[in-house]
């Protein structure tokens, strides 16, 4: 027998529960409770109204360069929500709303997007990894905290998330490895959002899914529509159940679309077409997910005035922050300052009591740089 | 009190580090079952299971990016790389996250973790098997740089390293794994991160090496004072960075000559940064130029030209007598 067909063949289950006409597949529908179905209207809702509010931020100066949400609040929100507090969660840099349903106040959210490293800086406890930027490199790390969850007998899960164009990258295959090998309590949530700044989906893979990636590693692999937030928190409550229970990591691809810019410095105009915007907007997960809550009569009145006034307390925090001292940044590059750090954090003391040119650094913004090799544009 | 060669320091400083720590762990390939290619960890898998010593895949982001998540955690993660020229696998884990971690999150987390490497040449090995890549770890803040020049010092450094709350890279010659044995005491020793030894004392020229080359420094001091009279002060760095600026530059203002010997190639390495350290610490005790012995600025040559490249005792006497000349 020369050629023979290996079993098990593998194959991949793309699931979905509400779909972008409002319909409901009532067999698969979770039960769950409707201050919880609130809540998750709420978070979602919190993570586009701050996102707009964020664009005319940085339009106005007034934060840098940031990576909007829109069209993607189901996948993060559906996914956070299965965790418990104790659970950690590892970002990219795309994951606003998820980091806002984990308890990042929203002004620290602005201070890191106005370049302040403070607004990175979790909360003693709090088991939320800063954003990471330079793409997939955070997945290792999701492994790493799995690992020892396990190795100390704890039984804390590990939620990742990453794009579609980050399966492309090294550190997304050896992380995917790591953890099949090492049967760790890790639960990777991909958004695919179609776009890796102007580069579509087809140009990033050959595979038919992205979830199918997983099944590589012995994994399971699971493609859900991510605009659909019951589908998202069904299919990552199983994965984070099996986690918590010893039973090994699991791969869920959320099937979205970047509503919006890849960054602030983006214009996809360049690279994408508005009917291809537009068709998506028809499936935007909040309109859903609202028409759902409608039925039920569970929408709140008055539930974005409310937000925005949340959010407008927030920037009016934000915006009284201090000057950012420059000397802080000798604090925390190692736990005790050696002597040339020593010696240079004097010199800046120096220069700044003098008023020479560190004094400075709290003056007028440059304008914000784009992000990893997008050119910068006006608009 | 053993006789031990560099492994069987390493080796020892990691067992006693294990038995004191529950969160010690060891990654990387071939660290488990096979005691490390240089046997480097050898046994310690059959002491302190398949847990703790970790047989990795073959892929060294994640052993370093696992490390960093473990070490976030609260672990003390020792990765090994196989050898120093395939770390620029990991590079990006090392430069982004490991060395940033601490400033990232402000200090709520920390990087308490080390990584392990072979380096240097003078093996007879084939190319990535025998550079000397310490400059490119040395640059960036955030990491100490470690290298051991023996037995003792190798034991006492790592142990120091495994306890430091920053990340250390932890380079160890290849070329001294198996050289002289030294009395390793039984007790655990120490040695502070960031201080050199003076390991000769003389007033006419201070030679300052680390790793395999300090060996050239102190025959190279044995033959000044044989054959020219000559006193030389041998400063043994241990600690690339955070650089000993302080221990070099008061060698230098009372010898007023200085000589600097190292693997690596010359152009940006670490001599650069101690020259210029000299410079402005004892500009007005200089009586010479100060020298540098190091690689030649070209891509590893081979091994069959490896000794016309990596320093030898010839070099560094030439080096030393032009300065003394001067």
């Amino acid at each position: 027998m020369p050629r023979t067909l290996l079993e098990p063949r593998f194959q991949v289950e793309y699931l979905s529960i509400l779909d972008s006409d409002g319909t409901l597949d009532t067999s698969l529908e979770p039960d769950i409770p409707a201050e919880d179905l609130k809540r998750l209207y709420r978070g979602m809702l919190l993570g586009r109204r701050l996102d707009e509010r964020m664009i005319r931020l940085q339009r106005q100066g007034r934060i840098g360069t940031f990576a909007p949400i829109k069209g993607q609040e189901a996948s993060q929100v559906g996914a956070v929500f299965t965790l418990r507090p104790g659970d950690w969660t590892v970002p990219s840099f795309r994951e606003t709303a998820a980091m806002l349903w984990r308890g990042w106040p929203i002004e620290k959210l602005l201070l890191l997007f106005a370049g302040y490293l403070e607004g990175g800086q979790p909360a003693p406890g709090q088991n939320d990894l800063p954003i990471t930027i330079p793409v997939a490199t955070q997945l290792p790390h999701a492994v790493g905290l799995a690992y020892a969850a396990q190795y100390r007998g704890d039984d804390a899960v590990v939620m990742a998330f990453c794009g579609d164009g980050a399966t492309s990258e090294g550190d997304f295959h050896e992380a995917l490895n790591f953890a099949g090998v090492w049967h760790v309590p890790v639960v990777f949530v991909v958004q695919n959002n179609q776009w890796a700044i102007s580069v579509p989906l087809k140009k990033q893979t050959h595979s038919r899914t992205l979830a199918q990636k997983a099944l590589a590693y012995g994994l399971p692999g699971l493609q859900v529509d991510g605009n659909d937030v019951l589908a998202v928190s069904v299919a990552c409550r199983d994965a984070v159940d099996r986690a918590r229970a010893g039973d090994g990591p699991t791969l869920i691809e959320c099937v979205t679309y970047r509503l919006g810019v890849h960054t602030t410095a983006d214009d996809p105009t360049k690279y994408r077409s508005a009917e291809e915007v537009e068709a998506w907007e028809r499936k935007d997960p909040l309109t859903r997910f609202g028409a759902y809550l409608e039925k039920k009569n569970l929408l709140e009145d008055g539930l974005a005035e409310a937000l925005d006034a949340e959010i407008a307390a927030a920037v009016q925090r934000f915006e009284a922050r201090g000057a950012a001292n420059p000397l802080t940044m000798f604090e925390h590059a190692y736990g005790e300052r050696p002597p040339h750090l020593e010696a240079q954090r004097a010199a800046m003391a120096e220069r700044l009591s003098s008023g020479g040119p560190a004094a400075a650094t709290d003056g007028a913004e440059p304008p914000s740089p784009p992000m990893r090799g997008q050119r910068a544009t006006r608009r | 009190m053993a006789k031990l060669n560099l492994v069987k320091a390493l080796n020892l400083a990691l067992l006693q580090e294990m038995e004191r720590d529950e969160d010690v762990l060891i990654m990387g390939e071939d660290v488990g079952v096979d005691g490390g290619v240089f046997r480097v960890t050898e046994d310690l898998h059959r002491k302190f299971g398949s847990k703790r010593v970790i047989d990795s895949p073959l892929a060294e982001a994640a052993i370093v990016g696992a490390g960093v998540g473990m070490a976030l955690y609260g672990l003390k993660p020792v990765c090994e790389i196989q050898f120093s020229g395939f770390a620029f696998q990991c590079f990006h884990q090392i430069e982004n996250h490991v060395a940033r971690y601490r400033m990232r999150s402000q200090g709520r987390f920390h990087v308490p973790m080390v990584i392990r490497m072979p380096y240097g040449g003078g093996v007879r090995a084939l190319e990535h098997h025998s550079e000397s890549e310490e400059q490119f770890y040395a640059h960036i803040p955030g990491l100490k740089m470690v290298i051991p020049s023996g037995p003792r010092n190798a034991r006492a450094l790592l142990v120091s390293a495994i306890r430091d709350p920053d990340p250390v890279i932890f380079f160890e010659h290849k070329g001294l794994y198996h050289a002289a044995k030294e009395d390793v005491p039984d007790e655990i020793e120490m040695l502070p991160i960031g201080r050199a030894q003076v390991v000769r004392e003389g007033g006419d020229l201070t030679l300052i090496a680390y790793g395999a080359m300090l060996r050239l420094a102190r025959e190279a001091a044995g033959t000044l004072a044989d054959e020219d009279g000559v006193q030389a002060d041998v400063i043994d760095l241990l600690t690339i960075s955070p650089l000993d600026r302080e221990t070099i530059v008061a060698s230098v203002q009372k010898t007023g000559r200085a000589v600097i010997v190292h693997e690596a190639p010359r152009s940006f390495g670490p001599g650069a940064e101690i020259a210029a350290s000299i410079m402005d610490g004892a500009f007005l005790s200089l009586e010479a130029p100060i020298a540098r012995v190091t690689a030649w600025d070209v891509p590893f040559p081979g091994f069959a030209r490896e000794k016309a490249s990596v320093p030898d005792l010839a070099c560094v006497l030439a080096a030393a007598r032009e300065t003394l000349a001067f």
